[in-house]
């Protein structure tokens, strides 16, 4: 509370919003009297604009360094159908891995996207001026590499990705040439707390750190090996230590209970419409993230 | 009358002129003080409810007592005020403490006789009217009938009877099947003055819906509906905060509603839905600070607005004990400060100005040195005169106009 006189100081810095806005709808659960409703629908709709801000800063940034790296350097594209609804209740944040590549077909995006759901699901359901067409692409593996390493390493990298990582792997090169599904997904990785956005074209991510082909150019070191992913992490933080570090600290307040919580139902709506429980109901309107935070 | 957050409500009343002091004509004083609501806690749902008054409403005085409605987050009670200067004396089977005497000992029988005592003021919670809301009360209204009011919370309106208290109607109901899909709440409520079927209620949306509850039980669908397109130039991250209207008052006359969002005063003239007739920037030098206002929170404060007597000048509260007047015919407006150094009695009050950039004149406030935890929330106009009471954090400040 702003007590005397002090500088006026402005930071319209999206992240930030996010982070002031999610802290405020945390300690409104504790305050007297209960949750307010109408104030937490506000401070939704300010963590609405500053998420429509900050994703399309990301998808802008992505966008600029995807044209530095047309083809050369291995890169991952995480094509996603834009969900139904973000009413689809959450699932398990750590997914089986399917170890069968051609299974890629036969992932749905519902699949993957359940874990992903903590930072997917508000950006599918995006306003119309950021939805994109829905996925194009016939097999949807969720992470594929394409670029200059052999073929075959894909397959093989994919079905072997650690546990942990919020989506069912599929380093694929069969398809080789550029991806074309247009949508875009965010990931959050819980175990390295690696954000990943996509946009339209593909971003490298852990998923190298499976394939042995392409982690070669890369980073040496065998794969899975788990200093490799924290070289990874570390080199994707150090050139974005903001991001990462302030999602990670925002995903680190809730604790360890995070994917427990996650794969919580959303409340019945018939029941008790106290100030509470209105209060999360209100929230999860933006989607799974805030419903995630709500959750807890 | 004035309520606080401990739920304590204090009445004061205006001296009567004496020939004695006539300098002392409308002064006010403390008349009553009561404690109107307390804590409570929900079991059911684990929730404290606040015992900090939200509302007080008075009724129309029918008779020597004073009737006022006030509120919490969840119950509304009616209190009965009333001044007691007689007691009676000269009771057969009671003594003066109010020990019963023994009948055999009595030995003659006397009427008993009223006589004066001192003045006690008495406050008496006639009605509870509780147990039908579920979201938290932001609005009471009084209708013209002077038998019903309506009592508004975040998504229901409920209209009771004041002699009814298990009981309400609910006429307006803006929750959404999915509560996912909650896109506004009712922020205030308010009957017509005169029309006691027509009520309006404005939304966080910056909205006004009027309704007629003539035309069905449920005033689901509104009969007006008030909105000013937004301002594309304008738009920022929390647009839809500062839209958000905090009050909602019908003028005297009925013919206009004014309203209070975030940084400005608007008033709609009935007939036209499209936009208002008149907007006033209150405090438009804050619009580059909203940043830092949603970080301390000041921007959910909810500003009040009020209309003089005759509905030519309009009155808000802003910061650092400043608040603000419009005249509406002369369109000139007043900045002036509510507070302990300014206001020596009978001082006349010194218009304020701040200054919004470049250099500061002398007298003048720059934004950055605005006190941002001292707000006028809540301000009155006397229903005939020029007085007006002005709520500034623990201090009720009482101005008039200077009498000649």
């Amino acid at each position: 509370m702003l007590r005397g006189r002090r500088r006026m100081e402005c930071t319209l810095d999206a992240q930030s919003l996010i982070s002031i806005s999610l802290r405020k709808i945390h300690s409104s659960r504790t305050q007297r009297g209960g949750i307010k409703l109408h104030k937490n629908l506000l401070v939704s709709y300010v963590l609405r604009n500053a998420r429509q801000l900050y994703l399309s800063e990301r998808y802008a940034e992505l966008y600029r360094r995807q044209q530095h790296y047309p083809d050369g350097a291995p890169l991952l594209a995480m094509p996603a159908c834009p969900p139904p609804a973000a009413a689809a209740p959450p699932e398990l944040a750590v997914l089986p891995l399917p170890a069968d590549t051609q299974d890629r077909e036969a992932r749905s995006c519902a699949v993957v996207r359940g874990g992903a759901e903590l930072l997917e699901g508000p950006v599918c359901a995006a306003p119309p001026e950021l939805q994109r067409a829905p996925c194009r692409d016939s097999s949807p593996g969720f992470y594929r590499a394409a670029g200059s390493a052999g073929p075959g390493g894909g397959g093989g990298g994919g079905s072997s990705a650690a546990p942990g990582l919020l989506y069912a792997a599929g380093c694929d090169f069969g398809t080789g040439g550029v991806p074309h599904c247009s949508s875009r997904t965010t990931v959050l990785d819980l175990d390295t707390h690696v954000v990943t956005t996509v946009e339209n074209g593909y971003l490298h991510q852990d998923c190298c750190s499976q394939c042995p082909c392409c982690c070669q150019p890369v980073a040496g070191g065998p794969p899975f090996a788990p200093c490799t992913k924290r070289a990874r992490f570390e080199e994707y933080s150090a050139e974005h230590p903001q991001d990462s570090s302030n999602i990670s600290n925002l995903i680190s307040i809730f604790g360890s209970g995070f994917t427990g919580l996650v794969s919580r139902q959303q409340a019945d709506s018939e029941q008790p419409l106290n100030g509470q429980l209105c209060g999360k109901q209100a929230l999860a309107s933006l989607g799974a993230w805030t419903r995630a935070i709500v959750a807890f | 009358a004035t309520g606080d957050k401990g739920g304590r409500v204090v009445i004061f009343q205006r001296e009567q002129e004496s020939k004695n002091q006539p300098h002392r004509r409308g002064e006010y004083n403390v008349y009553s003080t009561f404690q109107s609501h307390e804590p409570e806690f929900d079991y059911l749902k684990s929730l404290e409810i606040e015992e900090k008054i939200n509302k007080i409403r008075w009724l129309p005085q029918q008779n020597a007592a004073y009737f006022l409605l006030s509120t919490n987050d969840k119950t509304v009670k009616l209190w009965k005020v009333s001044e007691r200067d007689k007691r009676p004396e000269g009771y057969n089977l009671k003594d003066e403490d109010g020990r019963l005497r023994d009948p055999s000992m009595i030995t003659m029988l006397r009427v008993p006789v009223l006589r004066p005592m001192d003045l006690m003021v008495e406050a008496t919670p006639r009605r509870v009217f509780a147990n039908a809301h579920t979201y938290h009360i932001n609005s009471i209204s009084v209708n013209s009938d002077y038998e019903t009011y309506m009592s508004a919370d975040d998504l229901r309106i409920n209209l009771w009877n004041f002699e009814i208290t298990n009981q309400s109607f609910n006429i307006v109901d803006i929750k959404p099947a999915n509560m996912e899909e909650l896109t506004e709440v009712i922020t205030a409520a308010e009957f017509h003055p005169h029309h006691c079927n027509t009520f309006v209620y404005s939304s966080s949306k910056g909205t006004i819906r009027l309704c007629d509850m003539r035309t069905s039980a449920l005033c689901d669908r509104h009969a007006k509906f008030f909105e000013e397109p937004e301002d594309p130039s304008n738009r920022s991250f929390f647009s839809e905060i500062i839209s958000s209207i905090s009050d909602v008052k019908f003028s005297h006359s009925g013919r206009y509603i004014m309203t209070r969002d975030y940084l400005t005063v608007k008033v709609w003239d009935l007939n036209m839905e499209n936009r208002p007739i008149e907007t006033y920037q209150v405090h438009d030098y804050l619009r580059s600070k909203l940043c830092s206002l949603y970080e301390n929170d000041c921007i959910f404060d909810k500003f009040e607005c009020v209309w003089n007597g005759s509905d030519s000048v309009i009155m808000t509260g802003s910061y650092n004990n400043f608040f603000r007047m419009f005249d509406r015919n002369t369109k000139r407006d007043v900045t002036l400060e509510a507070s302990r150094e300014n206001s020596k009695p009978r001082a006349i009050l010194k218009p304020r100005k701040v200054c919004v950039g470049g250099k500061r004149r002398k007298d003048e406030i720059s934004v950055d040195s605005l006190d941002f935890s001292k707000k006028i929330l809540h301000t009155a106009w006397h229903p005939a005169e020029n007085i007006i009471a002005v709520a500034a954090t623990n201090n009720l400040y009482i101005f008039q106009d200077k009498v000649n």
